[in-house]
């Protein structure tokens, strides 16, 4: 176990080290999440009403949030499969290491990342008006569930580089992934206009849950009508999804990298 | 046995790579692999460096199976690649310090290794520098010293100067050297066939998943033929005088080339036979420009052996394994 500690903290400090040669790697991460909050928030808040005349700005954050959680699979996918490309791998691979430590280093850094751009869009969220009202720990509570969408993303996004190998192309299918699960979800519309089994699956999506839990933790107006279990319960339900999605796709992730070969 | 394989055996799909190889290397010595594109030869050290399992035979490294016991196998052995795998974005020194902290030094010994190794390959200068801005040959050296961090009494060196210049190639042949003289052993894939001559104590030929050939240069050299006379005339005019003059010493078919100006005929050792000719050519008036006694080269081993030269520039194409 310390091994391992050991090794995943190395590995960190090579990717921490990346972010220094490559600045512009932090726009990503900081200026992009920015310029989503300022775009959702006034350009669609002004055409926007929520029911219940809740404050749009207050209902679109969760959503913004999850958002930004998604686009860590286009990252980790990315970077696993650079290493793919130019032989690390395979370097690695042969080293007396932790067989889970390279792809734990990848999602711990690029979790990271993720947790930088929370506190980004966080301190212009307040800026333009969000605010939680329940409390330091169910805000950070809310935050813990993005960290667990997020880090599930990783896992998923060093999945899709793993098997799709390219690194040109694992961008563009990284999101075409992912797209349908970010847009069939409550994060920027109500979901009661949708038809019956649209609306169960992005009931059931782990991003409507994981945006419903944040709103309810943090006192943000919802839109929850349904009586439907997972609405009903969108902390809870949350954590399940994303506990599920998490071992599938970590164990999986993992075959891909003891089996992936350099070319 | 510092390396043995029995019986390895590795299949794609419908493409059997590997049908049976069987190698073993000796402590301390350096064995060449050598064969053409897709012969097999990376495949081979992929399974010994324990990153592929094979479908079936068997394979100690270092004494440790390398299906059984692949954790023991890796603190043993080091590994550099066909292309220099270091990171791009990592400076040199950075690059072999992350390497040797997973190798397990420590924070502080894989730094004094780095340190050292740095040195002794000569990339002191450029240790600061991102690796993304090093030469080939210099990647290739930072590639083979990440290698020797955890000092492993295997290495494995897969075409490790496929596309360098002379001189790189020279230079990283010397490093080796080295690390054999140090005791390491050594099993090195090429396609260059002068690198196998210059560098191995024994060479195994490889071709469609077998191993076709194995035994010391000098060896092989011989299962392809004895030594041969070369002639050189000033004037082609006097081939046929000359022809019939070395065929009386000669043990086989002769051959001419360059228009005739150059002849060759296979000789039983012997330098009465040799002498004979010589004065023969000169009573007869024939002018030589040179007259020399030439033992195959690998390029002839090579193409005895796998009906294939090993020519420069399938050097460029990368081997298809996977």
């Amino acid at each position: 176990m310390g091994e391992l500690v050991d090794d995943v903290m190395a590995l960190t400090g090579r990717h921490m080290r990346h972010i220094i040669r490559v600045p512009e790697k932090l726009i990503g991460v900081t200026i992009a999440p920015v310029v989503m909050v300022l775009i959702f928030g006034y350009l669609f808040g002004s055409a926007m009403t929520v029911p219940g005349n809740g404050n749009y700005r207050e209902y679109i954050m969760a959503g913004i949030f999850t958002m930004v959680m998604f686009s860590a699979v286009g990252t980790s996918a990315a970077g696993v499969a650079d290493d793919l490309k130019n032989g690390l791998v395979d370097r690695f691979r042969s080293l007396p290491m932790s067989r889970y430590a390279v792809l734990l280093g990848r999602t711990f850094s690029d979790l990271a990342m993720t947790a930088l751009s929370c506190v980004v869009m966080a301190a212009v969220g307040l800026l333009i008006g969000w605010r939680a009202h329940h409390g330091l720990l169910k805000t950070l509570a809310g935050f813990g569930l993005l960290l667990l969408l997020g880090f599930t993303m990783c896992w998923f996004g060093a999945l899709i580089g793993l098997v799709v190998r390219s690194p040109e192309a694992v961008n563009t299918i990284a999101s075409l992934m992912t797209m349908p699960f970010a847009f069939l979800s409550n994060s920027f519309v109500p979901l009661d206009g949708l038809p019956r089994w649209m609306q169960v699956m992005a009931e059931w999506n782990p991003i409507s849950a994981v945006v419903s839990g944040c709103r309810q933790l943090w006192g943000n107006p919802s839109t929850t009508v349904s009586d439907a279990l997972p609405a009903q319960h969108p902390v809870i339900t949350a954590l399940l999804t994303c506990g599920v999605l998490l071992a599938v796709v970590a164990p999986l992730s993992s075959r891909a990298y003891n089996r992936a070969a350099a070319h | 046995m510092a390396i043995e394989a029995e019986g390895l055996r590795k299949r794609y799909g419908d493409t059997e790579v590997l049908k049976g190889v069987n190698l073993s290397v000796p402590e301390g010595t350096v064995l060449g692999v050598l064969g053409p594109n897709g012969a097999g030869k990376t495949t081979t050290v992929r399974i010994l460096a324990t990153l592929l399992p094979p479908d079936d035979g068997r394979a100690t490294v270092a004494g440790h199976d390398v299906v059984e016991q692949p954790k023991e196998v890796r603190r043993r052995i080091g590994l550099a690649g066909q292309y220099a795998a270091v990171d791009e974005r990592l400076t040199g020194r950075e690059n072999l310090t992350l390497i040797g902290r997973l190798y397990r030094l420590g924070r502080a010994g894989a730094r004094k290794r780095a340190g050292e190794l740095l040195e002794r390959f000569d990339l002191t200068h450029a240790a600061h520098r991102e690796t993304k801005t090093y030469s080939g040959g210099m990647r290739r050296r930072l590639d083979l010293a990440a290698s020797l961090l955890a000092e492993p009494a295997v290495l494995f060196l897969d075409e490790p100067t496929t596309g360098l210049d002379l001189t790189s190639r020279m230079t990283l042949w010397s490093m080796v050297r080295e690390q054999v003289d140090a005791g390491v052993t050594v099993l090195l894939t090429t396609q260059y066939l002068e690198e196998a001559d210059h560098l191995a104590d024994r060479i195994a030929v490889i071709d469609k998943g077998q191993v076709i050939a194995d035994g010391t240069p000098d060896e092989l050299k011989r299962k392809v033929g004895g030594e041969r006379l070369e002639v050189s005339l000033a004037d082609a005019s006097d081939a046929a005088e000359a022809l019939r003059i070395l065929e009386r010493i000669s043990v086989g078919s002769a051959g001419t080339s360059d228009n005739g100006c150059t002849l060759t005929v296979p000789v039983a050792s012997g330098i009465g036979a040799i002498a004979e000719a010589a004065s023969a050519l000169r009573d007869r008036g024939v002018e030589v420009t040179d007259f020399a006694m030439r033992r195959p080269s690998m390029d002839d081993v090579f193409l005895s052996l796998t009906g294939q030269a090993g020519s420069a520039e399938a050097v460029e194409e990368q081997e298809v394994t996977a």
